[in-house]
Formats: C-alpha cells, sequence, structure tokens
C-alpha cells in the first residue's frame, strides 16, 4: 500500500509541476516547437530543471544499487531500463511521435493532466491516445523481442520509460 | 517571445524532477509516463496497482492545485477533432514503439545519460518542429 500512496504523490507532484510550468496548455508546447515563428523557449527551462533534479536521483539510485541497497520504501532493486542499441522502432517511433505531438501540441502527461478539465482532450485526443498504445501491444509490440534493448529482458523494464 | 515564462517553467520543471526523482528512489521506477500507462494493460498482477495509482495522481493533479487556490492556465486546444484523432494515435503507437515520450526519454533518459534517449528526444523534438514549421508556416493554418 506504502508504493501505491508514493507513486499517487509522485503523479500528483508531477501532474502540477506540468500546470505550474503551463506544459498543460497546447498552445504553449507548439510556441517552443515554432522555432521559425514566435518561439518561446519555456520549455528548455521545463526540461533544464526536471533534468537536474533527476540527474542528482539518478546518481544516488546508482549509488544505492551499487552498494547493494534498494529502494527507499523496502529496498527492492532500482529499475532502470537496460542500455541498448539505437534501433529502427527507437526513431522510427520518436519520429511518429514528434509528429503527432506537433500537430496537436499534447503528449502523454499533459493529456492526462487534461483528462478531467478539458472536455476535448478527455472525449477525442486521450482515447485515440490509448487506442494507439492498444494499437502497438497488439500488433507489433506482440512480438518477443530478442535484441538487446530497453524492454528486453526481464518483464520488470517492460514499458519503464526508456 | 512575449509569451517566454522562464520562472514557472523553471518551477515546473524542478516539480516535475522531484516526481521523478520520488519515483525512481522510492518506488524504484523510471517515470515514463507513456510505459507506465502503456503497460497497465498488459502489465502483470503485482505490477499494475502503482501504475494506476500515478496515473491517478496525474488526472487529480488540477483538482489538488485548484483546492490549493491555484488558478488553473488556460488551455487552448486548437486542433480539430480529426486532427485530435491523428494526433492522439500517433503519440500513443509512437511512444510505445519508440519505448518512450517526453518524460521517459527527454527527462528521465537524458538524466541517465542514455544515448538511445538522447537519439529520441532529438528525433522527436525536430519532427515535431518540422511539423509545426509545415503546418504554421508552409500551409499557413
Amino acid at each position: 500500500m506504502p508504493a501505491v500512496l508514493t507513486a499517487f504523490v509522485s503523479g500528483l507532484v508531477f501532474g502540477v509541476g506540468l500546470i505550474v510550468a503551463r506544459m498543460v496548455d497546447p498552445a504553449k508546447v507548439l510556441g517552443f516547437l515554432d522555432v521559425f515563428g514566435a518561439w518561446d523557449p519555456s520549455l528548455a527551462f521545463v526540461m533544464g530543471g526536471a533534468l537536474a533534479v533527476t540527474a542528482v536521483a539518478v546518481r544516488v539510485a546508482r549509488r544505492r544499487t551499487a552498494a547493494g541497497r534498494g529502494t527507499l520504501l523496502d529496498g527492492d532493486p532500482i529499475r532502470e531500463p537496460a542500455a541498448g542499441g539505437i534501433d529502427a522502432p527507437l526513431v522510427g517511433g520518436a519520429v511518429l511521435f514528434g509528429l503527432g505531438w506537433g500537430l496537436v501540441g499534447l503528449c502523454p502527461g499533459p493529456a492526462l493532466v487534461n483528462a478531467g478539465v478539458v472536455p476535448a482532450v478527455a472525449a477525442v485526443f486521450l482515447p485515440a491516445m490509448v487506442a494507439g498504445m492498444l494499437l502497438h501491444s497488439f500488433t507489433v509490440g506482440r512480438r518477443p523481442r530478442t535484441r538487446t534493448g530497453p524492454n528486453a529482458g526481464t518483464v520488470a523494464h517492460a514499458g519503464a520509460g526508456d | 517571445m512575449e509569451s517566454f515564462t522562464p520562472w514557472s517553467a523553471l518551477a515546473g520543471g524542478l516539480l516535475i524532477g522531484l516526481s521523478a526523482a520520488l519515483l525512481l528512489l522510492v518506488n524504484g521506477r523510471v517515470a515514463g509516463i507513456s510505459g507506465i500507462l502503456g503497460s497497465t494493460f498488459t502489465a502483470g498482477r503485482g505490477d499494475t496497482a502503482w501504475r494506476i495509482a500515478f496515473l491517478a495522481g496525474l488526472v487529480a493533479a488540477p483538482l489538488a492545485y485548484a483546492a490549493a487556490g491555484g488558478t488553473l492556465p488556460a488551455v487552448a486546444v486548437e486542433a480539430s477533432p480529426v486532427l485530435l484523432v491523428a494526433g492522439g494515435l500517433l503519440v500513443g503507437f509512437g511512444s510505445r514503439l519508440g519505448s518512450g515520450c517526453t518524460s521517459g526519454h527527454g527527462v528521465c533518459g537524458l538524466a541517465r545519460l542514455s544515448r538511445r534517449s538522447l537519439v529520441a528526444t532529438v528525433t522527436f523534438m525536430a519532427t515535431a518542429a518540422a511539423t509545426v514549421f509545415v503546418v504554421r508556416h508552409l500551409l499557413g493554418a
């Protein structure tokens, strides 16, 4: 139960971060992507701030793993996606994702934060996004992976975000 | 440039980093939202509850923010319904195929100095910027 509670708090803080940064607004995100227009570099500051804190956490996590210790909660292993090569699914997936992101200005985090408050996202974008994920799960994602990659190896790594 | 908001962007970014740090150090998990959501449908029994809890936290964030006295930013969804469906399908399918999205590759992956995440982040940023250029400046939408 504590793991569920801390995961909820983590999601809540992530969502509040997106709200504070105004990255829940597709117009704001598209302003960053519009490099050749009225460019708004705000998103770079969001990533910079997030990266600075996360990089420290990664160092601490790796130090704990090296010392044979695990999570702060119950000592379970801290799971990082396994390192892998650059392959076609990685690049092709990033191209498709970038295309959709550039068309609408929404990625999965802001889509979920908007789910409860923006009807167009809740009724149209989010269901389509989940359908796209399920489509992947039941087609190419179904194939057992043999090459090394972040989702290869243990099930624990599947979908860990890398 | 009149809409540039560096301080709120930095503050929001620090909160996102705090969230990723919490999930990594306390739960032992990487905060990749497409992975957490996408794997909820296929994860084993013992691996589902924390995912749903994290996603519930994201959905609850506006309510908590407003309840704490914050003013929610205006959200302008300008894309047509057809474009929203196409964009949603592309974002969902692409993030799963590419093993991550803005959070998993762009924040957590880069913080881990992952070469895969660097390639993915540069690729989706460049593709998204090119898409906006075509839509706004070539098609003039």
